[in-house]
Formats: structure tokens, sequence, C-alpha cells
């Protein structure tokens, strides 16, 4: 039997010759020689590295020869076939299967009642009554489906994608800061209900609307438009039922959607500046700008 | 080189002091995984997947993403910055609350003292109230970006009607903001656009006597629109940015590729 070090030099020359990187081949060689020592130190102790080892017996280490941990494994079984075969078990509804024994979270909670188990295993201890099976976890078929995970290029949020937000953010207060101590928010006079301002305008967001109050009435232009608009937008996913999201696909979404929101900046931009006193058509190069943000 | 290195070398002190800091156990205790800083620099992708894990704030994002969805072309960090700047704004505006008062006799002096003798005050204020524009701008374009690449296509539909309501949402806490100042710009414009409201049909009156707390524009409303203001729409848009974020998760993470 080679000594630990040797097993490392053995393990080392092997993975070197695998072509492993100098790291990786040290890592496994290092691997090695503790398994190594363990081995030949205390051959009766059970390798603690594979942590909770409940099926194992603790005094001679081995598996019991009858595999107690039968039990939760032929739970386990519908479980983990749904898991391989997700289209397969989504026909067969293991619904049923799933919630009369424990499924596939059961497997990782075998513990529950081992020491009877164990015993059984062994075939030392007394006899055990049957069986109790216990509900651990009802694992719906659509959980199970979405086992499998397209293959997809991806990286760490951190530090790819967080940096870039970092930036951003600062970039953006910067720019606010800066934009900040150079333009002051207006504050006019204290406000006076029996003197008008001429024009008085809604906030910009609004003036769209403010704009279209002149041509149609109230009612429509204040109350329908913007409700259509808002039931339009959240219903957009619903009605445009084009699964594709590549813009040469969607023509027609596209031309709408931009049709729509370039009307809607044009009437803005409109009620902001060529829109004065009584709100009448100006020219700013001409009448000057009645806007204030 | 000994005796220099024994010399007094106040950056090598430093560093020593730093290091004992660090390994304080009152400093371990506040920064080791699962508290809600995190320490040391990530260069393993473990130690890298541990900081989003570990850290309550960063945790928010998952531990990886498509590689494509951190291209600054694709999303343009809008949505991040509408969330940026709902946050800048709260910051703000709890400090412009500390010196303002929802009484009419007394607010536009507040506002003047604001202007001319609280530290910061216009500036922030300035902050305030072009990060609140900006928000309006960046919540708009966000929009137009998801749409412009599909994103509110199937699984990611009703995440969309959310975002829709967010839109809203954004919109009634700047218009609920704008009459704040109660000076003229604020008052004829929260007027003209509460007259728009008057013309719903059937409960029209009713809808602007609620919002104004009166038949005009008086004392209530500025009360009125200063709690909803200040507490009511933030208090509901934190829980609709809460459920945007989580359904951003659950429907699979960025949209896209195209």
């Amino acid at each position: 039997m080679p000594t630990p070090d040797e097993v490392y030099e053995q393990v080392l020359a092997e993975e070197t010759a695998k072509g492993s990187s100098p790291a990786v081949a040290q890592a496994r060689a290092k691997a090695a020689r503790v398994r190594a020592q363990r081995g030949s130190t205390n051959p009766n102790k059970p390798d603690s590295s594979t942590a909770p080892a409940p099926n194992r017996s603790p005094t001679t280490g081995e598996v019991p020869p009858s595999e107690p941990a039968s039990a939760p494994r032929t739970e386990a079984r519908p479980a983990a076939a749904a898991q391989a075969k997700p289209a397969a078990a989504a026909q067969a509804r293991p619904a049923a299967t799933a919630t009369a024994r424990p499924a596939g979270r059961a497997a990782a909670a075998p513990t529950t009642g081992a020491p009877a188990k164990r015993a059984v295993g062994n075939g030392a201890g007394p006899a055990v009554p049957e069986r109790v099976q216990r509900l651990l976890a009802v694992v719906k078929p659509e959980a199970i489906q979405k086992v499998e995970r397209q293959p997809m290029d991806r990286v760490n949020v951190w530090p790819h994608l967080m940096a870039a937000e970092f930036v951003s953010l600062l970039v953006i207060t910067a720019l606010l800061t800066i934009f900040s101590v150079a333009v002051d928010a207006p504050l006019r006079e204290l406000s006076n209900f029996n003197q008008t301002p001429n024009p008085s305008k809604a906030p910009w967001y609004f003036l769209g609307l403010q704009e279209l109050l002149r041509y149609f009435h109230p009612q429509v232009a204040g109350v329908t438009i913007p409700t259509v608009i808002i039931i339009a937008l959240m219903a957009a996913p619903f009605v445009d039922r084009n699964p594709s999201t590549r813009p040469d696909d969607r023509k027609l979404a596209i031309v709408i959607f931009s049709f729509f929101m370039l009307t809607f900046a044009v009437l803005t931009i409109i009620g902001m500046f060529f829109r004065g006193p009584g709100f009448n058509f100006v020219f700013p190069w001409e009448g000057g700008i009645f806007f204030e943000l | 080189m000994a005796r220099a290195e024994r010399r007094w070398n106040p950056r090598q002190k430093l560093v020593e002091r730093m290091d004992q800091l660090h390994n304080s156990q009152l400093w371990r205790a506040m920064f080791r995984p699962g508290s809600i800083f995190r320490r040391g620099y990530a260069d393993s992708p473990r130690n890298r997947a541990y900081v989003v894990m570990n850290s309550l704030l960063y945790h928010l994002h998952p531990v990886k993403v498509k590689r494509h969805g951190i291209k600054l072309s694709y999303t343009l960090c809008l949505g991040g910055l509408s969330f940026f700047l709902f946050i800048l704004l709260t910051i703000t505006g709890i400090y412009l609350m500390f010196f303002y008062r929802p009484s009419v006799e007394i607010v536009y002096q507040d506002m003047q003292r604001l202007h001319t003798q609280v530290s910061f005050g216009l500036l922030v204020r300035n902050l305030h109230r072009w990060g609140a524009h900006l928000m309006v701008i960046s919540v708009f374009l966000h929009m137009a970006r998801v749409f412009y690449t599909g994103a509110y296509k199937p699984p990611r539909e009703f995440n969309w009607v959310v975002g829709v309501i967010l839109l809203l949402l954004t919109l009634l806490l700047a218009f609920t903001g704008y009459l704040l100042p109660w000076d003229q710009l604020a008052v004829w414009a929260v007027t003209v656009g509460t007259e728009m409201m008057k013309n719903s049909p059937v409960i029209g009156d009713q809808v602007q006597f609620a919002l104004l707390g009166g038949p005009v524009i008086g004392p209530e409303t500025l009360l009125r629109w200063y709690t909803l203001h200040v507490l009511f729409l933030p208090f509901i848009i934190v829980i609709f940015i809460s459920i945007h974020f989580w359904r951003v998760r659950k429907d699979g993470g960025i949209s896209g590729p195209m």
C-alpha cells in the first residue's frame, strides 16, 4: 500500500499527464493524499467528507447489507423518474404519486425515522411494525416539468452587471446634481385664486391631453382617450399574440406603438412650446415660450 | 533595509490597524456572510456568487444573468434608473418634509424659507423636482424599451400590466407633488388637471370632490395631496415595485435575446 505522499506524487503525475492545469492537478493530488491518509490511519472511521451519511452504521463504517436507504429511495423513484422525463411525467400526471409518497424533496430528508430503519437494516434490532408513510411535500406536476433549463451564456452579476449599474447610477447622480446647481426649480408668487395666469397649463406630462382638449369634447379628451390609452397598454400583450420578439417579425406592432408615442410626443411638445396666451397657437421664436417645468 | 522598515511608517501602521480592525470580533460579526453587509474582494466564481447571495440589497439580483442582458444597448439601464430615481426622490423628499408644513397659511413661507434659510434647501428642492421630471421620462422610456424589445410577451405579460400601473402611479406621484409649492404655477396647473377629471361620466363631480376635498382647490386639497404624495402613493408604489421586481425573477430574468 503506497504512503500518502506516494499517492500524492502519483496522482500529480497522472493529472499532469492528462493535461490538467497545475492548480487543478495539485488540488486533486492533495485530495487523494488526504483520502489515503484517512484510509491508512483510521480505516474504520467513515469518510467524514461525505458528511451526513445517515445510512452508514456508525460502528463498522460499512453500508449495511440490506440497505435501509432503500425505503426513501423507492419512495423517491417516481419523482426521480419525473425529473428525468418531464414530458412523460406531464402525461402521467404524477401528482397522485407525489402526494401519496414523499416525492423528490423527500429524498433530501431520509433521516426521519432513521434509527428504527437502521435497526431493521442491520437485522439486529427488534422487529419494527410496518413503516408509517408521512406526507412530506406535495410536488405539483408543473413544478417538476420546469427542472430542465435551457443552457445559456450567463455571466456573474457581480461584477459585470453591478459595475455597470453603479457607473450609470453615478453618472445620473452627477448630471442631476450639476443641473440642479445650475437651474433652479420655479417658484412663482403665492397662489391667488382671483387671478388666473394666462395661459394656465397642466404639468408637462398632461399637456398632450390638454392639447387634445382643443380638438375634442372634454369628455372625450379628458376621460375617454386616457382611459382607452391605459386599457390598450395593459391589453397589449394579450392582443398581440405574435410570440416573436424579432423586430422584423413584428413590424405592425412597432409601427402602431411608434405612431401613438410620436403623436403624443408631438402633442405634448405643441402644448409645451407652441401655445401662448389663451392657449392659442404661437411660434416660440416669435411670441416667446409660455411654459415652466 | 531592515532599518528603513523599522522606522516610523504611517502607511504600514495604517495597514496593521486596519487588519486588526478587520479581525476584531465586532467587525467579523457585522460583515460575515449572511449579514446585511459583505466584506472582502470577490475574485472566484464562488465568492462572486456569495457577494450577491449574502447581501440583502444585492440579492434582488440573481447570481448570474444572461450575457446579452448586461449590454447597455439592450436595456439602457432605464428600469434601474427609474428605481434609483425613486430612491433619490425618497431621500430628498424626506429632507424637504423637515421644513414643509401643509397648511395654506404658512406653506408659502415655508417654501421661501426653504429657498433662503435652509442649508441646501434650494439644491435639495431642485434635485427633487428635476429628479421627478426625469423619473417620469425614464419610466416612459423604460416602457418604450420594453415594447420595442418585445419583452412584454409571455411569460412576462402580467409584469407589463404591473408596469403600466407603475407608470400611472409615477404620474400620480408627480402630479400630487406638483401642487405642494402652493404658488401660482402649482395651483393653476392642478386646476387644469383636475378640471379634466370632472368630465368623467356619471361620477365626475364626486371624483373631483373627493380629490380636492371640496368643489374647488382649498386647504383640504393641500393636506389631502400632501398625504397622498408623501405617504399613500409611495406606499402603494413600493408594493407594486416589489411585485414588479419579483415577477422579473419569476418570469425568467431579463428577456431576450431578440
